[in-house]
């Protein structure tokens, strides 16, 4: 691959700057759905972005996004193309996200266990922490919640249901 | 690519199948699973229908007999243990073949090694449910039984090898009935007797030939898109 030209640095570091649109406290570049920016002649660029779920909707809104904030930076040509592999998986999610995920109110995802067979969801016995109260002590409620990327949780210390951004 | 419109087509149907139970679910917590299944599937499905034309062209101006779905993916809904039955059956069968080809190098290597983590916790789902219906009351074990009798006899077409899809079938079939079994056993049921594949089964989903009910489903899935061409909001 190719090195990042100064222009593709920049334009990387305005479209990572784009907030997620379901988790607007994340950019994109903390969520780490952001591949790579390529400009292909003056004035156009390709945006490659990756899904955290086949299925997430979110990807059109970000997609638009993306393409607004270039046309703003004077870009008129953007296109932004949707890159599966390799697989987008939470363990991108930088610390910082992982970080204001937490103080949004999301439990965030735990790092995969290396001894763990890659893919499957993490061992539930694994505690997850009480994004209000810090407690360890938290149930499982649902596997999936208001986003497919997020089990429904709550705390047992607090009792207060909270969302948590599961494994994948 | 009859491949990727088999793949898809198993994914896309099993997705409406399980939106309709938005609006239906027993609670709050299973309507937005069942909804988020959902969801997984028909990303899944809108990637590989592209792979075979026009998506949309695909989803909703083919007829009946041009879908190559799987039976099994149709069934009705009926009630939650037969939905439940349902998932467990496919998201084994769907675990097994992504994982399959996403070590591959085929077309479908990209998509399944992303979609194979999403499939991981459909069959989590599905076996967690399967293991409180049946190790549950007396009636939620009979329903749970009667659902995995009655869908049994859709699951040998789970393993009749699809043509360009490049995999071992032996191994997916014996890889599924190691984990099916294992999990109806600990959830206290009975494995289902009757045969999976000959005279007194079904399956022909792969030819074209559906079950009386899918042409219900695809009536309603399509009707929006047949009354107004090309709308849009």
């Amino acid at each position: 691959m190719v090195t990042e030209t100064l222009l593709e640095k920049e334009l990387h570091r305005l479209a990572g700057s784009v907030p997620d649109p379901e988790l607007p406290v994340l950019t994109l570049d903390e969520l780490g759905v952001l591949r790579g920016v390529d400009v292909l002649a003056p004035g156009k660029v390709t945006v490659r972005l990756t899904p955290t779920y086949t299925g997430c909707p979110a990807i059109e809104a970000m997609s638009a996004d993306i393409e607004r904030v270039l046309h703003d930076h004077g870009i008129p040509e953007v296109s932004v193309v949707t890159v599966l592999s390799p697989a987008w998986s939470t363990d991108d999610i930088s610390a910082e996200g992982r970080r204001k995920l937490a103080e949004f109110g999301i439990a965030p995802p735990r790092p995969h266990d290396a001894t763990s067979p890659a893919g499957g969801p993490v061992p539930l016995t694994l505690s997850v922490r009480c994004p209000h109260c810090g407690s360890t002590d938290t149930e499982l409620l649902s596997r999936f919640s208001s986003t497919a990327c997020k089990a429904l949780r709550r705390c047992v210390t607090c009792r207060e249901p909270f969302d948590h951004f599961k494994e994948l | 690519m009859s491949a990727a419109l088999a793949l898809g087509d198993d994914a896309l149907v099993l997705s409406h199948r399980l939106g309709e139970w938005a609006g239906h679910a027993p609670v709050l917590e299973e309507e937005v699973a069942l909804a988020n299944i959902a969801l997984d599937l028909l990303g899944q499905a809108r990637i590989l229908l592209s792979l075979a034309g026009d998506e949309d062209e695909l989803a909703y101006l083919r007829e009946e007999r041009a879908f190559r779905n799987v039976q099994l993916v149709e069934q009705p809904n009926g009630d939650f243990a037969h939905t439940i039955a349902r998932q467990l059956y496919f998201s084994a069968y769907q675990r097994l073949l992504y994982e399959q080809l996403a070590s591959g190098e085929g077309a479908f290597a990209g998509l399944a090694a992303k979609a194979v983590k999403e499939v991981a916790y459909h069959q989590d789902h599905a076996e967690h449910w399967t293991l409180r219906l049946g190790d549950g009351t007396d009636e939620s074990h009979d329903r749970m039984q009667r659902a995995v009798d009655g869908l049994w006899r859709f699951t040998g077409e789970l393993f009749e090898p699809v043509e360009g899809v490049d995999i071992d079938w032996q191994a997916l079939r014996s890889g599924w009935l190691e984990s099916v079994p294992a999990v109806l056993e600990r959830a206290t049921l009975t494995l289902p007797t009757g045969p999976q594949s000959g005279a007194w089964t079904a399956g022909a989903g792969r030819q074209g030939i559906h079950t009386e009910p899918f042409g219900r489903m695809i009536a309603e899935m399509q009707h929006l898109h047949r009354s107004h061409p090309g709308a849009s909001w």
